[in-house]
């Protein structure tokens, strides 16, 4: 069988990555934007000290992090697995966006929390790589050229 | 409809086509790179990043992220932030499925539709 129809504890673990990355990386980029105030257009300066600033400059981080892990997942997942499989992003956006930033979170975003939830819970309880293997043997290594045997390079057969 | 509602609804379509070429084509590339732990293992960290960098079908996913990214900014410049966010985010699930299965030949059976709906839903509910 190969290696990319089966989600290990590792990829899992590569899941959880993206959803902590993108979730905080978005939260410390707000936290750090808040502190600076409104950013005008015509002074584009601001925006440079911006990055410099504690908070910005993790949420860049982070946020760099969660791309290379999602990049990983995409390499051995399906994009329909992945992104709601990872969309508890959310979830922790709003228990940060509570308990952390105070903000108010009504009970109809406490109903979009339990939606998501929902969705995770059905997608991760499925496949996680639909099969293309019947048409190319072995996955390629460093000449995308050679392998140019993808979904989108090949003739529809569904 | 009026021209305020046609403009918005414009620049959601910008956004939330230009996300969709961007998954696809970067989850297009990632497929054809193969399985990066694997290379990792083989060629190192910097192989693995190398054969991920020289791919065609990133290089294109990531100009097109770029522009859904402007699209956005552009967005939020006229509209309000809890319209176009949970908007573009919420429909760019349902079209990148669509786009998964017809593109990608992504096996998305009524699990991952499900999935895709109930996650759509819940993010257009956090706008309120």
């Amino acid at each position: 069988m190969n290696s990319r129809h089966s989600m290990t504890f590792r990829r899992y673990l590569v899941l959880g990555v993206i959803t902590i990355t993108a979730s905080c990386g978005d939260t410390f980029l707000a936290r750090g934007m808040k502190s600076l105030g409104p950013v005008s257009l015509a002074h584009p300066g601001a925006l440079i000290h911006a990055i410099f600033s504690p908070w910005v400059a993790s949420g860049i981080v982070l946020l760099i992090g969660f791309f290379a892990s999602y990049l990983t997942a995409l390499s051995w997942a399906d994009l329909t697995y992945v992104l709601p499989a990872s969309s508890l992003g959310y979830v922790i956006m709003t228990l940060l966006a509570k308990f952390w930033l105070h903000e108010h979170v009504s009970p109809l975003r406490w109903l979009g929390v339990v939606f998501i939830t929902a969705g995770v819970g059905f997608v991760t309880r499925g496949p996680s790589y639909t099969d293309h293997s019947h048409h190319h043997a072995t996955p390629a290594a460093h000449s995308p050229s050679e392998t140019n045997t993808e979904p989108m390079a090949e003739e529809a057969h569904r | 409809m009026t021209s305020a509602l046609l403009a918005t609804s414009a620049m959601i379509a910008a956004i939330v086509i230009s996300a969709t070429a961007g998954d696809i084509l970067t989850a297009s590339a990632m497929r054809q790179v193969g399985d990066l732990d694997v290379i990792r293992q083989r060629s190192g960290i910097l192989g693995a990043a190398g054969a991920v960098v020289t791919n065609g079908r990133f290089g294109l996913g990531v100009i097109c992220l770029a522009l859904s990214f402007f699209s956005l900014l552009f967005a939020f410049s006229h509209r309000d932030l809890s319209l176009i966010g949970p908007a573009a985010t919420s429909l760019t699930f349902v079209t990148n499925a669509l786009a998964a299965k017809f593109f990608l030949h992504e096996n998305v059976d009524r699990r991952r539709w499900t999935a895709a709906l109930f996650v759509c839903v819940g993010v257009a509910l956090l706008a309120f």
